[in-house]
């Protein structure tokens, strides 16, 4: 039964946080070139636009929950299967979401890319 | 891709890396956390490497919403994934922990995928509405979306 919870929270954190993910990229898309505007309106125009930006708050939300759970989830003791399962899962999600969701031209080189790393993060955390 | 650009995405890097690096540090003064006494997480903010982690977190944060501002999420996150390979070095000099060859392998596979995703463009470009037929046959995006 352990088991079984320790992979439902994998799958909590991987879902949580990829869809974070494609919201935040969603939110700084839609403001533009983060430098770019700093350089011409100054930092306080930065923090206002992300802040007001309507999907960066949810984003952050659903960012805090992956957290959250990848903290509970390290806390049973499983830390060298479910970090690196949980951050090469969230890799390829993200692949799927940001094709899906974001229209991203996730071609060969990005879907080969994605699986080196995940690949490789397994074997970093063993 | 220009030199701004790519200091972002070694910040993106190092933040991320310096930050885990850091707190993990000063977790391991401070033992276990208690699920149901969750105050004791601010308790932690007092050890001077939890502190200092969550500043570079803070700016991990910052330059990623910068690099997701101008690139595609299936850019920055593999092309950020370095940070994988400098937590495994930082933690073989830093915590004094074990870098196996599964590790040495696994670092070999994450900068393969990082050497191979940076070569591609960073954005996808999404033409508007307005389209033209360049004379190269192919569609022009006459206004940048992006």
């Amino acid at each position: 039964m352990k088991s079984l919870h320790v992979w439902e929270a994998v799958a909590l954190i991987v879902v949580a946080s990829s869809i974070g993910e494609v919201l935040l990229s969603s939110a700084m898309k839609r403001i533009g070139d983060l430098g770019l505007l700093r350089a011409s309106k100054g930092i306080f125009a930065v923090l206002a636009a992300v802040f007001s930006e309507r999907l960066f708050l949810p984003g952050v939300a659903f960012m805090a929950i992956g957290f959250f759970s990848l903290l509970t989830a390290l806390s049973w003791g499983d830390a060298s299967l479910v970090a690196p399962a949980s951050a090469s899962l969230t890799l390829v999600l993200n692949a799927v979401l940001a094709k899906f969701f974001l229209h991203e031209a996730v071609d060969h080189r990005r879907w080969i890319s994605a699986l080196l790393v995940g690949v490789g993060v397994v074997l970093v955390a063993r | 891709m220009n030199l701004r650009k790519y200091l972002v995405l070694v910040a993106v890097m190092f933040f991320g890396a310096i930050g885990d690096i850091l707190l993990a540090r000063g977790m391991k003064d401070l033992g276990p956390v208690q699920l149901n006494h969750p105050l004791s997480l601010i308790a932690a903010l007092a050890n001077p490497w939890v502190f200092a982690g969550i500043l570079c977190l803070i700016g991990f944060f910052g330059s990623y919403m910068t690099a997701l501002s101008w690139a595609d999420l299936t850019y920055v996150l593999p092309a950020t994934a370095f940070s994988y390979v400098l937590l495994a070095l930082l933690s073989k000099y830093f915590l004094h922990e074990n870098v196996s060859a599964f590790r040495w392998a696994g670092i070999l596979l994450i900068s393969c995928g990082v050497g191979w995703v940076t070569r591609g463009p960073e954005l996808t470009r999404h033409p508007q509405k307005t389209e033209a037929v360049g004379p190269s046959g192919k569609i022009q995006a006459t206004g940048d979306t992006a």
